[in-house]
């Protein structure tokens, strides 16, 4: 949860709030340009499966570039240091590329428009049932979290009171979604992306400047933090102590492995971006082309970090005033002039918006076509589902503005929440991993595998590490531990289960499962997609090996 | 083929984005061909205390060049690379 500082208010001008009064009207124009596109359920909910790969790929990572993840990130930045690198370098590039290379195809080429309609066509109903529901609560719970969130910034910085922040955001993701659907919410997160880079990059370099450019920082911070701070690796052995409570190997069992997978690849408010895209090529493209922005968004976040550490030494400590969430905010008041002020407080609002509607253009897409046309309202004609698409994207939005208005009285209970939903995408991808690996992985096993892993990192979370039993020094560290132990769980449980039960007919795996081609489901490729530069396999390698040449300078 | 293959394919073939979509990159072009020229006017004119706030760079002034900038990259590659909108396929009626 943010709770912003006092006394962060910015010197906003006309200028600024003209930059942002067109940002907004722009966000509008785009809900009504794209309208005339829309004649299909197809179209609103997965663009009418036609994007190019560029668009789907800048969407894809701005998804995931909400506020929350911007400030955030400044925030673990402030607080451990370069350490925050992992959660881009190794906790996120990974993730991407094994989406790209290795589960689009199936995802692309079974048609499916959602993740949890996979698993309907890979388990049964009950693994998708179960996954719909928890998906479609825990995308409202999120986009109410997010337009909260946005309140508290919005009133710490330009004085606007909490409420009306929430339904004037809210009100303009519900416009822009109802009216021109995900190529809508898609479009605006492609502008979003290059605004956000306009606003974090003078932020930056104006820093840098402040604190003697990154020699200067790193000198201030090696002196009043020590050595660990500016270091990826250093104090993470097994045993030894570091600030973010967490040793090498649950870095990269937990956050590299278990978490990451499960949110980059089973997200389905990251991966509807990619099933939007023209063709396989660039569906496969698509996270691979977000993975390259991804691996240099880290300084534009981190640098911020640091540099408010140095600035404001007593940042998150009591008594200072200012907590780790205020890192970014802090500098654009101290640094930036008008102008480039309005730039930012854009960027900011508009990753907000963006984060919320990302959450809102997922839900409508497995409400309708996961709950209401295969368990409530079946076979009706396609117009029907449409404008069902488009009331039900109302009422989630109206549903988050009342999360929104809950959030800010009982935060707590919101964050518990958060933790709790969190832990379900860790057995999402054991499910995922082991039904698009094994056949023989029953119908049953899906439900049961998700059901064994949920409740195990739940367990783990909140008995053995909140009740003390084994002793993990921060949350952050706890959370690494849960998903991996929810993951072996998760795997144990389907192996045990698949034994015991039926598998699926092998005629109805086709496509869907590693070596069970389908000829029917084969596609020409595009004209010009094997240019070199196309080619899925070298993007995503060089993706992996860009990254692992970043740790290179923090690591000795 | 499966019945959802059957479904999505349907819709697929009845789709408009592919034909009716408008292009990103004149907005993204557009908005910053504005943001940079309103950006660099504001450089133009930087007073002594928004050069002293941002440690003497005339931020204003190199943020709305290189906005101005990308925004006519997206321009001109509109220009020089316009999507061809798929041909229509005979209705399937």
């Amino acid at each position: 949860m943010h709770t912003l500082a006092a006394g962060l208010r910015l010197p906003t001008n006309g200028l600024d709030y003209a930059i942002m009064a067109i940002y907004f009207v722009v966000v509008l124009g785009i809900g009504f340009a794209a309208r005339a596109s829309v004649k299909t359920s197809l179209d609103f909910f997965l663009s009418g499966r036609s994007l190019p790969a560029w668009v789907t790929g800048l969407a894809f990572v701005a998804a995931n570039l909400g506020a929350t993840e911007i400030l955030g990130m400044a925030a673990t930045g402030a607080q451990y240091g370069v350490a925050v690198v992992h959660w881009y370098w190794i906790g996120a590039i990974p993730a991407m590329v094994f989406l790209g290379l290795v589960m689009m195809p199936f995802y692309y080429k079974s048609k499916v428009r959602s993740v949890p309609e996979f698993l309907l066509q890979r388990f049964d109903k009950s693994a998708h049932l179960l996954s719909s529901i928890l998906f479609a609560f825990a995308a409202i719970l999120i986009a109410g979290v997010n337009l909260y969130a946005l309140s508290i910034v919005v009133e710490a910085l330009l004085g606007w009171p909490q409420w009306v922040a929430i339904v004037v955001a809210g009100l303009f993701v519900l416009l822009y979604i109802t009216i021109g659907g995900l190529s809508s919410a898609i479009y605006n997160e492609v502008l979003q992306f290059f605004v956000i880079l306009a606003a974090l990059i003078p932020l930056t370099i104006l820093g840098l400047k402040k604190v003697g450019g990154w020699d200067g920082l790193s000198d201030s911070l090696e002196k009043s933090h020590g050595h660990n701070f500016l270091s990826a690796w250093d104090g993470t052995a097994i045993g030894q102590a570091n600030p973010l409570g967490a040793n090498w190997l649950t870095i990269i069992l937990g956050l590299g492995f278990v978490l990451s997978f499960g949110y980059w690849t089973t997200n389905f408010a990251e991966v509807q971006r990619a099933l939007s895209a023209k063709n396989l090529s660039a569906a496969q493209r698509t996270p691979l082309i977000a993975a390259f922005p991804k691996i240099f968004i880290v300084f534009l976040v981190m640098i911020p970090g640091l540099v408010a550490a140095v600035v404001a030494p007593k940042i998150g400590l009591a008594g200072s005033g200012l907590q780790y969430n205020d890192a970014i905010p802090l500098l654009m008041q101290d640094l930036l002039p008008n102008g480039v002020l309005g730039i930012a407080v854009t960027g900011l609002l508009a990753a907000f918006m963006a984060g919320m509607a990302a959450n809102v253009s997922s839900f409508n897409t497995v409400f309708t076509t996961d709950i209401w046309a295969r368990y409530v309202k079946k076979d009706k004609p396609d117009a029907y589902y449409l404008r069902f698409g488009r009331l039900i994207t109302a009422v989630g939005v109206l549903a988050s503005i009342g999360t929104a208005f809950i959030a800010s009285s009982f935060s707590n209970i919101m964050a518990y929440l958060q933790t709790l939903f969190s832990f379900f995408n860790v057995p999402m991808f054991v499910v995922f991993i082991i039904g698009m690996f094994w056949k023989r992985a029953s119908m049953k096993s899906g439900v049961w595998g998700l059901v064994a892993g949920t409740s195990a990192a739940m367990l783990n979370y909140f008995w053995i590490y909140k009740q003390g039993v084994i002793s993990i020094p921060t949350d952050q560290g706890a959370n690494f531990v849960s998903a991996i132990v929810g993951f072996v769980a998760g795997a144990v449980v389907m192996v045990v289960v698949t034994l015991f039960t039926a598998p699926k007919p092998e005629a109805e795996l086709a496509g869907l499962v590693y070596g069970t081609e389908s000829a029917d489901l084969e596609e020409e490729p595009a004209e010009g997609d094997d240019a070199w530069y196309r080619k899925p396999a070298l993007l995503g390698w060089g993706a992996i090996v860009l990254a692992a040449l970043c740790y290179i300078p923090y690591s000795i | 083929m499966s019945e959802l293959h059957k479904e999505v394919s349907a819709l697929e073939a009845k789709s408009a984005t592919a034909a009716r979509l408008f292009d990103i990159r004149r907005i993204i072009g557009g908005l910053f061909v504005v943001y940079g020229i309103i950006v660099t006017i504001a450089g133009i004119m930087a007073s002594d205390a928004d050069l002293k706030k941002a440690q003497g760079i005339n931020i204003n002034l190199w943020t709305g060049l290189a906005m101005l900038a990308l925004g006519l990259f997206f321009l001109i590659w509109l220009k020089l690379r316009p999507v061809v909108p798929p041909t229509p396929p005979t209705p399937a009626e």
